[in-house]
């Protein structure tokens, strides 16, 4: 008897627990989950409007996913922040298909994989849900709009001419990237690849792509390993704010301000003593704060009909005025401004803000 | 002399019937519907949870084998890369010119073969254990898809293999249909045949049943092949719901399809275990993480609850006994 009971017991208190971590989250309204669990709620009530991002713990991503909810939450909607543990594409679309059954009106994705993620998308699409990307962009059928923060042809030429000036024209270069399936990722490195085909950087060599995963431990061991490997590395560009200030950390560490040069985009906020110092003489980045906002009102005007994506669309994005929807590729963008420069001139007004 | 009859089997009494680990894991899995669908209104919709099925069943097909290898006292940890090669090896030769029938039938010979040389070497270096072994191929599998892809995708399947993965048969996902045919059939496998009576002889006691004449090492090298071969099978319903294939897919699936046998009542001792547990704790896992999901809880939460409840079955076997003894003395 003392047996069945215990492990009655137990199933009880098992329900229990699992009831009582569903329940806690109810209220739970900080961290990665956000909006209310409509348990008394019907699907005429408020539209919901989802974003996922590549992963947790990304602080750039963080910001990206605060400015879309800003967007939303100023339009008076509700809001679902989703972002996997592991940035794979695997992760991304189960919680896809979380989305599809929770009906949500608009789903904005960051992608971890140009193409993994088209037949989820494509589903999600048939269930009614406006779909667009922003940042790392999915491909052109499985989304409707991209958002995208810069043209890529002017971030990867300017981060090459940036660190081909601080090395003073000539020497070995490395990239520290992010996965090696984002598409913003390729998409950078593709360019600034094609700018050094370019004959007046013949005494530059290109010689290592890293991947640091955006995990601050593994962009670390990856700088440490690129420094290793080529002891007359002059420059490291890294467009990625994880692998950036890795290598910022890395650098200051060993001592090698001055003979190892680094640029890329990074966040004003975690650079800050980097530039300070001199270990990074300038580098680049926009608001992710202004393109999840951006993303918000995007998805907003699809939801609602006033644009559909297609090229010459006009909508209203809140405080960032009129926007115009232009082609790309064979798919369509919005783009939201230029790579702004940071350096020591500016990066204590900025350090503040994100 | 006076005649004894010895049962067989054990005497059934309700008590008995109903206190199986398999009756814990029915009523949990009753918890995690009754709790999920207080937490969202879209979780008892019927099409959501048939969808549901489509995101969790790929790894459940390297479940059904990995029962048999727990059962024996060993483990593979190499599933996982199995699942990378051959998906990789298939988009590859595909995207080169071969017909894809043909590169869904080296999937799955690429896979079986892999497996078979996992059975191989466990046997022949007998002082290496399964999971030294494993370790090692497990690596040595993704390296060679890493090889061949380096960190480039491949894809591009032509429209019928989406099916696979996404398509509908009379209402009911392929890949629910495809799971419920190859569950009945290892069950079938383990729990009706002579081969499934050996593996728990072996599972229990491997010199003995060596001793009795029970061919040890065959059956291994058969348990350890037919792991790879689920492997590919898994990998090709996992490409087709992603379109497209890397090398670091499937990474992590080893651990939860262990988790998943584990919880589902298989001892890692060996020799203990239903497939029947390892069918629901597939979906017990499932819908647990669905519902969870449905409510966006965060990723990290969600890893914990698996962790609780995956100590919690490993603990409770453990108290049972510990109960037993006392109760004993």
């Amino acid at each position: 008897m003392k047996k069945f009971f215990g492990i009655f017991l137990t199933a009880v208190m098992l329900v229990a627990v699992l009831s009582a971590c569903g329940g806690k989250n109810d209220g739970n309204s900080g961290g990665q989950a956000s909006g209310s669990p409509a348990a008394s709620g019907d699907t005429g009530a408020k539209k919901k409007f989802a974003i996922v991002y590549k992963n947790t713990g990304n602080p750039y991503g963080e910001k990206e996913m605060e400015g879309y909810k800003n967007a939303i939450e100023e339009l008076g909607y509700e809001v679902i922040l989703k972002a996997p543990d592991q940035p794979t594409a695997e992760a991304q679309i189960t919680m896809i298909d979380e989305l599809i059954s929770q009906k949500v009106n608009a789903l904005a994705i960051v992608g971890n994989d140009p193409d993994a993620l088209q037949p989820a998308l494509e589903k999600a699409m048939n269930a009614g849900i406006k779909v667009l990307s922003l940042d790392s962009a999915v491909n052109t059928e499985s989304r409707m709009l991209h958002i995208n923060q810069a043209d890529p042809e002017r971030i990867g030429r300017t981060l090459v001419q940036g660190v081909v000036e601080m090395i003073g024209g000539s020497g070995e270069i490395a990239i520290l990237s992010a996965t090696s399936q984002a598409t913003n990722q390729n998409l950078w490195i593709e360019w600034m690849k094609k700018e050094l085909e370019d004959p007046k950087y013949a005494d530059v060599k290109l010689v290592k792509v890293a991947y640091g995963d955006d995990l601050r431990d593994k962009s670390v061991s990856e700088t440490e390993a690129l420094l290793k490997s080529y002891p007359n590395l002059k420059g490291i560009i890294s467009p990625t704010t994880v692998g950036i200030a890795a290598a910022g950390k890395v650098l200051t560490d060993k001592g090698l301000k001055g003979k190892v040069q680094l640029t890329g985009l990074g966040l004003p906020s975690e650079m800050a003593e980097y530039i300070e110092s001199g270990v990074c003489q300038w580098m680049y980045l926009w608001n992710p704060l202004d393109v999840g906002y951006l993303s918000g009102y995007a998805a907003d005007a699809l939801v609602n009909g006033t644009i559909t994506g297609a090229v010459g669309d006009k909508f209203a994005a809140g405080k960032l005025g009129e926007k115009e929807v232009i082609a790309d590729g064979e798919g369509t963008q919005v783009m939201l401004g230029d790579p702004f420069k940071f350096d020591a001139s500016n990066i204590a007004e900025w350090k503040d803000v994100y | 002399m006076e005649q004894r009859l010895i049962a067989n089997k054990k005497e059934f009494t309700l008590k008995g019937f109903f206190l199986q680990w398999e009756w814990l894991l029915v009523l949990l899995l009753i918890g995690v519907f009754v709790m999920n669908s207080n937490l969202s209104e879209y979780f008892l919709d019927s099409a959501n949870l048939r969808d549901a099925t489509m995101g969790f069943l790929d790894k459940a097909f390297i479940v059904l084998p990995m029962v048999f290898i727990i059962l024996l006292g060993d483990i593979d940890i190499s599933v996982a890369s199995i699942v990378a090669l051959s998906s990789v090896i298939m988009a590859d030769l595909y995207n080169h010119g071969v017909p894809m029938e043909l590169a869904v039938v080296i999937c799955l010979a690429v896979g079986t073969i892999c497996g078979w040389v996992n059975g191989l070497l466990i046997v022949k270096y007998k002082e290496l254990s399964a999971v030294i072994v494993t370790l090692a191929t497990m690596i040595i599998y993704r390296g060679i898809a890493y090889i061949l892809l380096e960190d480039q995708a491949s894809g591009k399947f032509p429209s019928w293999f989406k099916f696979l993965g996404w398509g509908y048969v009379g209402g009911i996902p392929f890949i629910l249909i495809a799971f419920v045919f190859f569950a009945v059939v290892f069950w079938i496998l383990l729990h009706k045949t002579t081969f499934g009576r050996m593996v728990y002889a072996m599972g229990n006691n491997t010199t003995a049943a060596r001793f009795s004449g029970i061919q040890v090492d065959k059956i291994k090298i058969i348990v350890f092949t037919l792991a790879g071969l689920m492997s590919a099978i898994a990998a090709l319903f996992l490409t087709s719901r992603m379109g497209s294939t890397r090398p670091n897919i499937a990474m992590g699936y080893e651990l939860e399809v262990i988790a998943m046998v584990v919880l589902g009542g298989v001892s890692t001792a060996g020799g203990k275990g239903r497939m029947i547990g390892a069918i629901l704790a597939v979906f017990l896992i499932g819908f647990l993480r669905y519902g969870l999901g449905l409510v966006n809880v965060s990723a990290q939460m969600l890893l914990i609850i698996m962790g609780v409840l995956l100590i919690v079955s490993v603990a409770i076997p453990q108290l049972k006994q510990r109960f037993a003894y006392v109760r004993r003395k």
